[in-house]
């Protein structure tokens, strides 16, 4: 009895033992939450309630409006409008195809959208989303939004779309924006500007778009806002507006473009139009064009190749890019040489038997038994190329590539889109350094030098400058295709091209010879079938060059591949008075250039001198589109509001 | 008449402990007006729960000890075999068999019973043998803590079987479980925990809770974002807190849970150091009462059974509060009296009812 109580009692002092300990474990327990409390609350304090804001406020970023281009007329060729796409993240999605298939039981998705998404997606791996469908109804959009809970991953998205309402027309000049690609971002950021692009998805990819992309984008803004933890909106905090990009009025005119491509029809080739009291270019042809719509919300990979694939090249900017011997029309400005170097007067004849000889050499002239008596103003009226042959084998080659250079020849004009060719004007460094094994430029090689053929190797848009710089006396205005920056906001406008860039010292009594026979083209030489009954005074010359030399045996055109038949040319300056146009034409593989090249000149010419056929031009061709883009203009002041 | 009966509800009515209980559940349903987004749904409903609990704490208040304990045989076997019947029929919610749906009843969750009914039977069987205690005791003891964590492991539940084996445990302990068992057991237990993780004993998910505790940031969308956004919330509440109704990660839906498991969170993120520092001092006078009634119990079975109570009481704020400040793995366990939801509020009040019993019976023992 007395063992079972001593057992009672050693239980009860176990117990009480045991609960006392327990009791220490216990506050020890609570001291280590307070502890806690107090790293949380106070040592950690400001570290939590940062991040606790980041949370709450979220900082969306506000794409700018894009500038708006038109034509020197006011006439919109690039504009933004808004529209609900499909978009989808990649990242929550597993199966893509799967998830496009889900989607099309809802929209309609064409097989284009779905190789354009397939192309965005292997191109730019990102972790946004990107757009599967543009330009959705309205009634797509609800029926996405009801559907949406089967489709993760897949979201409906305001975006300002950005529009060229004329398509093909100009579209070389325009270019096209398009997604910003990774090298794009890092050149962003290295030049700072990653806070103006932030919420930008596009930048500009060819043409003004390209060039003037400073002055177009504008800056983006930013909202502040603070969100529930499924990134909803509850309240707007603050709000930067973005800034829109200025406006660009361009020197174009989108009528006299309008006609210029039209009169090239189906073929390839180039026309610039420049105003040579100004430089204003006011027409830029490079043909085929194609569609900068299908580079907005990314192209397909089939359209693309069918573009880079495309024997016609259309993404080529001939004007700019295409290197080609200018053929006769060089015999203006050889024979304005031939006077200003003191080698010919303009009365000085020579008597063309229909072929030049130098040593073993022998160059025959394009007309059997040749032009007879031919003085300075009649070569250049008929195209003697006996004359070009004989002068050409006088001069220094080196003091005849000084002379030309000052009319642009062999370098860039500084025209405002990239990609410009420098072209080659042959001298001695450079027969040397390009051809090391036979370093010596020949007499022969200037023979054909002489004619425009051979080495030379210019592009249409020098050309063009040349021109205007000729018909403009010899005082030169850089070429540019903007006129006017305008800020959107304020209203300001600032010209791109104030004053003449240089002067080049001509003895006028020489222009005018070489003018007289310009027009002597048109009213008695090779263009005159292509001028007859004109209501207007110009001056021309007409050109055709030789894609690959042709050893005796006669030109059959007909026979030789489209390929490799010559090119035509026709450059053009009008009125003769006081030239307020100067402009070239080319067309590749078109043949002679009176026949292919100087009608084209004649129909831009025609327009150019007559306003009702300029407004005709454009009324019967672009009014839908015309319409569409307004509307879209209206829609966006709306949203601007 | 009415005398009677209020006399015979407040007779068995510890004052002490009722004050602190229905403090710290009243503090409960402000923070959970606060949770609901200011609306007074849950806060109805949670208060029409508190009143049946209250109702049934004071039923079993004026039981006797002796009374209860008669309970503790069939409690147990109810439990075991509802247990089993989880395991074979229970319903699948989110990849564990932890429900019991009972016609006429509803779903009930039976490892909720075992957390009042393993007390109940070791003290009851402690208390059979009192005076003539030895190892074989304590090995029938052990084998009455496995079979039900056990049971509750496979569902699996690992949380509430550990919060299980430590009712056992606790009635263990306070037994007078020898020391060099208990220390020998916790070398054995690390052992078989290191091994459970080496070999994939352990469920995916149970292992990703335990690793998010120690790197929260691991995981940043499932687990570990309960745990840093609960940890955002009380940081972020500083001293004084962001004040009622103001806090921004509660009100921005940023935590989960914060009407049920997270709901100290929320306090913490309103009321700040100050309000967790209240909270605490709270539980501990609560505890600290309970530990009080447990040493002045006049019996083997109410010491047992109240001082268990004490210790349960503590583990579950503890582990609670441990988990939602980040310093535990995220496992089941309610805010005592604070968290929203009616089964665990039940058991809550069914254990302080008892405390009660044991306290209110000690002098008819005595005398």
């Amino acid at each position: 009895m007395s063992a079972e109580l001593r057992n009672y009692d050693q239980e009860l002092f176990w117990f009480q033992r045991r609960l006392s300990l327990a009791a220490v474990l216990v506050v020890i327990g609570f001291l280590i939450l307070l502890g806690r409390f107090v790293y949380l609350q106070v040592i950690q304090h400001k570290h939590f309630a940062t991040l606790a804001e980041a949370n709450r406020i979220d900082t969306q970023p506000e794409a700018p409006n894009r500038g708006i281009i038109t034509d020197r007329n006011g006439v919109v060729l690039a504009s933004n409008y808004s529209a609900y796409t499909l978009e989808m993240n990649p990242q929550k999605i597993a199966d893509l195809d799967a998830a496009i298939d889900e989607v099309s039981k809802i929209v309609e998705i064409s097989a284009r959208d779905r190789r354009r998404f397939k192309r965005l997606y292997d191109e730019f791996r990102t972790n946004d989303s990107l757009p599967l469908k543009s330009r959705l109804t309205d009634e797509e959009v609800a029926r996405v939004a009801a559907n949406r809970y089967r489709l993760p991953g897949v979201e409906i998205k305001a975006r300002l779309f950005r529009q060229y309402p004329f398509g093909e027309l100009a579209s070389h000049v325009v270019g096209y924006i398009g997604r910003i690609s990774q090298g794009e971002k890092e050149r962003i950021e290295q030049q700072g500007l990653t806070a103006s692009y932030k919420g930008s998805d596009y930048i500009g990819k060819r043409g003004i778009e390209l060039s003037y992309e400073k002055e177009l984008h504008g800056s983006a803004g930013s909202t502040e806002v603070e969100v529930d933890a499924n990134r909803r909106v509850v309240r707007v905090l603050s709000r930067k507006p973005s800034v829109v990009g200025n406006n660009l009025q361009l020197s174009l005119d989108i009528r006299l473009q309008k006609i210029a491509e039209d009169a090239f029809g189906s073929k390839r080739g180039a026309l610039i139009a420049i105003e040579p009291g100004s430089g204003d270019v006011l027409a830029f042809v490079s043909k085929p064009g194609y569609d900068p719509n299908l580079f907005v919300d990314g192209i397909d990979t089939e359209s693309w190749d069918a573009l880079r694939d495309s024997p016609d090249k259309p993404m080529l900017n001939r004007p700019l890019q295409g290197g080609y011997p200018p053929g006769s029309i060089y015999k203006p400005f050889m024979a304005l040489m031939a006077q200003e170097l003191g080698v010919r007067t303009a009365s000085q004849t020579i008597n063309d038997p229909g072929f030049f000889r130098l040593g073993a050499g022998h160059w025959r002239d394009d007309k059997d038994g040749g032009h007879g008596i031919v003085d300075m103003v009649k070569s250049i009226a008929i195209s003697c190329d006996t004359y070009y042959y004989q002068l050409a084998s006088e001069l220094d080659i080196d003091d005849w590539a000084g002379f030309m250079k000052q009319f642009g020849f062999g370098q860039k004009t500084g025209i405002d889109i990239d990609g410009e060719l420098p072209g080659i004007l042959p001298n001695r460094e450079w027969k040397a350094k390009r051809f090391p094994k036979d370093p010596k430029l020949h007499v022969g090689d200037q023979v054909s030098l002489g004619i425009g053929q051979g080495f030379n190797t210019f592009t249409p848009m020098q050309m063009a400058y040349a021109t205007a710089v000729l018909a403009n006396r010899g005082v030169a205005f850089k070429p540019h295709l903007v006129k006017r920056v305008q800020d959107a906001r304020t209203g300001e406008s600032r010209l791109t091209q104030p004053s003449p860039a240089y002067t080049i010292p001509l003895k006028q009594a020489h222009v005018d010879v070489v003018l007289k026979g310009m027009e002597g083209v048109v009213t008695g030489g090779t263009g005159r079938t292509a001028f007859l009954n004109a209501k207007y005074t110009s001056g021309g010359k007409t050109g055709t060059a030789q894609v690959f030399g042709l050893r005796g045996g006669e030109y059959k055109a007909s026979q030789i591949a489209e390929r490799l038949r010559d090119h035509a040319w026709y450059i053009a300056l009008a009125p003769m008075d006081r030239p307020t146009i100067a402009l070239v034409a080319f067309v590749e593989n078109g043949g002679f250039g009176a026949e292919a090249a100087a009608p084209i000149a004649r129909k831009v010419l025609d327009a150019y001198f007559d306003p009702a056929l300029l407004d005709a031009a454009i009324r019967k061709s672009v009014s839908p589109a015309e319409a569409l883009a307004s509307a879209s203009l209206q829609r966006e002041v709306k949203r601007a509001r | 008449m009415i005398q009677h009966l209020w006399s015979k509800l407040t007779d068995h009515l510890d004052p002490f402990l009722f004050a602190v209980v229905t403090a710290i559940a009243a503090l409960g349903l402000l923070v959970l007006y606060s949770a609901a987004n200011e609306t007074m749904g849950r806060v109805i409903s949670q208060s029409q729960k508190v009143v049946v609990a209250v109702v049934i704490m004071i039923v079993i208040a004026n039981l006797s000890p002796q009374f209860i304990a008669r309970f503790a045989v069939p409690l147990y076997v109810i439990g075991i075999a509802l247990l089993v019947g989880v395991a074979l029929g229970g319903e699948v919610v989110k990849g564990a068999r932890r429900w019991l749906k009972i016609p006429g009843i509803g779903n009930i969750q039976p490892s909720e019973i075992m957390k009042i009914a393993l007390p109940l039977i070791l003290a009851w069987y402690f208390e059979r043998h009192e005076g003539s205690m030895n190892w074989r005791n304590f090995v029938v003891a052990a084998i009455l803590v496995v079979i039900p964590f056990g049971l509750v492991v496979r569902q699996p539940d690992l949380g509430t079987a550990l919060l299980i084996g430590a009712s056992g445990f606790y009635v263990l302990f306070l037994a007078g479980l020898d020391w060099r068992i208990i220390v020998s057991g916790a070398i054995l237990s690390a052992i078989a925990f290191a091994a459970a993780w080496e070999f994939n004993w352990l469920h995916d998910y149970q292992k990703e809770r335990i690793l998010t505790v120690i790197n929260p940031q691991l995981d940043t969308q499932d687990a570990g974002w309960h745990t840093i956004q609960a940890a955002i919330a009380i940081g972020s509440g500083g001293l004084f807190g962001k004040g009622w109704l103001n806090g921004t990660q509660t009100h921005l839906e940023f935590l989960p849970e914060k009407h049920t498991d997270f709901i100290f969170a929320v306090y913490g993120e309103e009321f700040g150091l100050v309000g967790g520092i209240v909270l605490v001092v709270l539980y501990l006078l609560f505890i600290g009462r309970c530990f009080v009634i447990a040493a002045n119990a006049s019996t083997l079975f109410g010491r047992l059974i109240a001082g268990t109570m004490s210790l349960l009481f503590f583990t579950y704020a503890f582990v609670n509060i441990g988990m939602v400040t980040g310093m535990l793995p995220v496992v089941g366990v309610p805010l005592p009296f604070m968290s929203f939801g009616g089964t665990a509020l039940m058991t809550l009040f069914i254990a302080v009812g008892i405390m009660m019993s044991v306290q209110s019976h000690r002098k008819l023992v005595n005398s």
